[in-house]
């Protein structure tokens, strides 16, 4: 059954097929500015927060093949659904609500990891020497971006569902994705935070979306230090899928007072 | 002139009065189109932990041209960025009625889609340009002043002429939108850095073919009292304005053409 | 001599429409949207301008606007090539696409009217005189400073109106103008067009599918079909051959053969509902339905009035141009 809805998430977004060239063209193009700036700053110190200039290169193209599977530049489904009304007949189908979003989710984020993830990533490697992962870190990684993946969805899941309290809930929604994307690593890799600052943003969930997957393809987590990264990120996605829930319990009790 | 003027003025007032109607949401999203910017700035910081210079510019050097090019690119956000929503207007059969008025369609276009929020990024631009020019340790002549206006406006006609170039390419193309965004906030990104550190051919790309090393780079040169590392021709630190007046040619040309593909094939 | 205010002359709009062709290859076709049409309308006449969906219609609308640059002829409107004067032209017509608005959505009505004043240069004391005027035509005072999303259609329709009229045009072109309208404000909407055209002498060129529209309002009828004006004449003559057929609709109580009535003959019959035509000229709608209770049982009934585009079909048929 949620195989069926991933399926139909990963279709949807399969039929955009200029859309997809014209956004790896754009990704590719941050991905080159990004690490023009970062080849002048390690042109000038060999190792930064234990990153070399490869590691920091990599990690720069992949990063940009994070964004649109993680949805990190914002994600309004349910919202929309929210505005139009039409919530109210998903919120009583006999699925679990939560699930089937996350399936839906997942074929999105499935199409997107191919089309949009892998191709900057290939263009980076045609024009820098860039790291391939260990081979026993592949296993890892990819469960790192399940989580990854989850963390990502809980809170969009959330912010969509704040829209039954607040007309306009993009306004909040942008502000969640700048924060994101800089605490989360991708306009600069933590790793070259200040001490203090990237204290913070390890403690803080943003970091499971996209910085540990990332550590971990380049092999910065070898051994058991592996599972202590895979645990922290299913601790923050377990944490706020559960906050997910009670937020739409409140949503069903709001409903239900309402009467729809 | 200034009749048009007066009805653009009025056609945005509308706008702003329809937006006001969605106070709190503004707000919230001015805070958001602000951050948009601002995290590249925190980043320029973070960078600067690590090295004393980049490529020989100091770090409030490199402000400076952070500034520069924020101030063009949120100009030309504001006022001409509009145009991006072409592509829903042609489709939703809204561009004719456009058509069946006396006004230019371009005009109208960048009037009704006018959103006040988008000044969230100028109000961030402005702020880290003041900030640099008190820190970059240079006397302040009337001469530099000058320079420094000028060229934030040169910067903001070169940024609004690609983004009309873009719009305009929709007319034949679906939905370029995404490519078009890579040399507008691309462009952004990009002169927010000294252009020595750019590769040959990306360096070659934004003299010569967007010419997008004029909106802060070559100016900043001037202001900053900086040695030019690719030529020795001191008038080229001078140019924006030109190559600011050449690329408002080549919008005009691009958007007048496009809107006689559209009137030959209605689509 | 009245003036012609519109002369088309041999207009001729092409498309190339990509169709597929296998997997990735495609074909492209020349389709002929409006094909050597040839016309004039005079000053201060009201036409219908009508035919079926992709007859061709909106094609010569927007040539007549200057939106679209004919492929091949001549089209002058008030005396000017519309493709080559499109702003000045802009000034001396007025157009109404009824499904979309040309208001300001979010704004009181009476804002769009004061920035279609600047933008169309209006003075402002024909400003003012045509407000006043308009305003008491149409009743518009009650929801002038009502949003125009809260309006309901008819208020919105007759916003449309005004705003189209507000610079004194020469032409307006109206598509769909009493599209999805109640009874009163249809009535309204058409006795507004007589006045403007009576007293102002603005000519009115008229797209529709309501027929009751054009024999309200147009003495003319211009009926285009694939492409060509199949008709061009005045509408009793159409009434007379093709308009007073009407259909009876009827619900049995229960489903059986076409009924067999004398003066109606059985165009569709769908379970328990059937479709009787008739000649309303020859048989009173009463006789008929008292003809067919005398020989099964009615449960309802409703009588249908020819549909325009069924009209064109059958003159398009018969060959007649």
């Amino acid at each position: 059954m949620y195989w069926e809805v991933a399926k139909r998430g990963f279709r949807r977004y399969s039929t955009y097929r200029a859309a997809t060239v014209a956004g790896v063209v754009t990704n590719s193009v941050f991905a080159f500015i990004r690490a023009y700036i970062l080849i002048a700053i390690f042109r000038q110190r060999a190792h930064i927060g234990g990153f070399d200039v490869r590691d920091a290169l990599t990690y720069t193209f992949v990063s940009q093949g994070f964004l649109m599977p993680m949805a990190m530049f914002g994600w309004y489904d349910i919202e929309q659904r929210v505005r139009t009304g039409d919530i109210v007949s998903d919120l009583y189908r006999p699925v679990d609500f939560q699930g089937y979003w996350f399936a839906l989710d997942g074929g999105r984020a499935l199409y997107q990891a191919m089309a949009r993830g892998v191709p900057p990533v290939l263009v980076g490697a045609v024009f820098f020497s860039l790291r391939a992962p260990p081979v026993a870190a592949l296993p890892v990684f990819a469960v790192s971006c399940v989580l990854g993946l989850a963390v990502s969805f809980a809170l969009r899941f959330l912010t969509n569902l704040l829209s039954f309290w607040i007309i306009d809930v993009r306004g909040p929604a942008q502000v969640l994705v700048m924060v994101e994307l800089f605490l989360g690593g991708v306009v600069l890799p933590i790793a070259l935070f200040p001490r203090t600052l990237e204290v913070l943003a390890r403690a803080l969930p943003f970091a499971s979306i996209a910085q540990l997957p990332l550590e971990v393809y380049l092999g910065k987590h070898p051994g058991v230090d592996a599972l202590t990264t895979l645990a922290v990120q299913a601790a923050w996605a377990a944490a706020l899928l559960l906050a997910g829930r009670a937020v739409l319990g409140a949503v069903m009790r709001k409903l239900a007072v309402q009467g729809g | 002139m200034v009749e048009t003027l007066a009805v653009y003025r009025r056609l945005i007032g509308a706008r702003i009065r329809s937006q006001y109607q969605y106070r709190a949401s503004f707000a919230l999203f001015s805070v958001g189109q602000f951050l948009t910017t601002f995290v590249d700035f925190l980043a320029l910081l973070v960078v600067f932990t690590h090295v004393r210079q980049l490529a020989g510019w100091s770090v409030w050097q490199v402000a400076f041209l952070y500034g520069l090019s924020g101030v063009a690119f949120s100009l030309a956000d504001v006022f001409v960025s509009q145009v991006e929503y072409l592509p829903d207007h042609v489709k939703g059969g809204t561009f004719d009625h456009f058509l069946v008025r006396p006004r230019g369609a371009l005009f109208q276009l960048c009037a009704e889609e006018f959103e006040l929020r988008r000044l969230g990024k100028l109000v961030e631009g402005g702020l880290v340009l003041a900030l640099a020019c008190g820190r970059v340790g240079v006397h302040w002549t009337a001469a530099r002043i000058i320079v420094t206006a000028v060229s934030a406006m040169s910067g903001a006609v070169i940024f609004g002429s690609v983004w009309v170039v873009g719009a305009a390419c929709n007319f034949w193309l679906i939905d370029a939108r995404e490519v078009v965004n890579s040399f507008t906030y691309g462009g952004n990104f990009l002169t927010q850095y000294p252009l020595p550190i750019y590769g040959v051919v990306l360096r070659r790309i934004l003299a010569f073919v967007v010419p997008l090393a004029f909106v802060s780079f070559f100016p900043a040169l001037y202001v900053l009292g900086k040695h030019d590392p690719f030529t020795s021709l001191g008038f080229v630190r001078f140019l924006s304005p030109l190559v600011a007046g050449a690329t408002l040619v080549v919008a005009r040309l691009a958007w007048n053409a496009g809107v006689r593909h559209y009137r030959s094939t209605g689509s | 001599m009245t003036q012609e205010l519109i002369q088309l002359r041999d207009v001729t709009k092409t498309f190339t429409v990509a169709r597929k062709a296998g997997r990735v290859r495609r074909r492209f076709e020349q389709v002929h949207a409006v094909d050597h049409i040839s016309f004039t309308v005079a000053q201060g006449t009201m036409v219908g301008y009508i035919g079926p969906n992709g007859a061709g219609k909106s094609t010569t609308i927007k040539m007549l606007t200057g939106i679209l640059v004919p492929t091949s002829g001549q089209v002058r409107v008030a005396g000017l090539e519309p493709s080559r004067n499109r702003v000045e032209l802009a000034r001396r017509i007025g157009v109404v696409f009824g499904q979309r608005t040309q208001l300001w959505w979010d704004l009181p009505l009476r804002d769009s009217f004061d920035l279609l004043r600047s933008i169309y240069r209006v003075p402002g004391a024909r400003h003012a005189r045509n407000m006043a005027a308009f305003t008491e035509l149409l009743d518009l005072a009650p929801f002038l400073d009502v949003p125009v999303r809260q309006l309901s259609l008819g208020q919105r329709m007759r916003g449309e109106l005004t705003a189209a009229l507000l610079h004194d045009p020469d032409i307006v072109y109206l598509d769909e103008p009493t599209i999805g309208l109640d009874v009163v404000s249809k009535a309204q909407v058409r006795d507004f067009l007589t006045g403007i055209n009576r007293e102002r002498g603005t000519t009115v060129l008229l797209t529709t599918h309501d027929l009751s529209d054009i024999e309200r309002l147009c003495r003319r009828i211009l009926i285009i079909d694939l492409g060509h004006v199949i008709y061009d004449g005045d509408l009793p003559t159409i009434r007379r051959r093709f308009g007073d057929e009407r259909t009876l609709v009827v619900d049995l109580e229960e489903a059986g053969p076409p009924i067999d009535v004398p003066g109606a003959v059985v165009d569709r019959v769908e379970g328990s509902r059937q479709w009787l035509r008739f000649h309303g000229h020859q048989l009173s709608a009463s006789e008929l339905v008292a003809r067919v209770a005398e020989r099964v049982r009615l449960v309802d009934l409703a009588v249908e009035e020819t549909d325009i585009e069924d009209v064109v079909r059958r003159i398009y048929l018969t060959g007649r141009s």
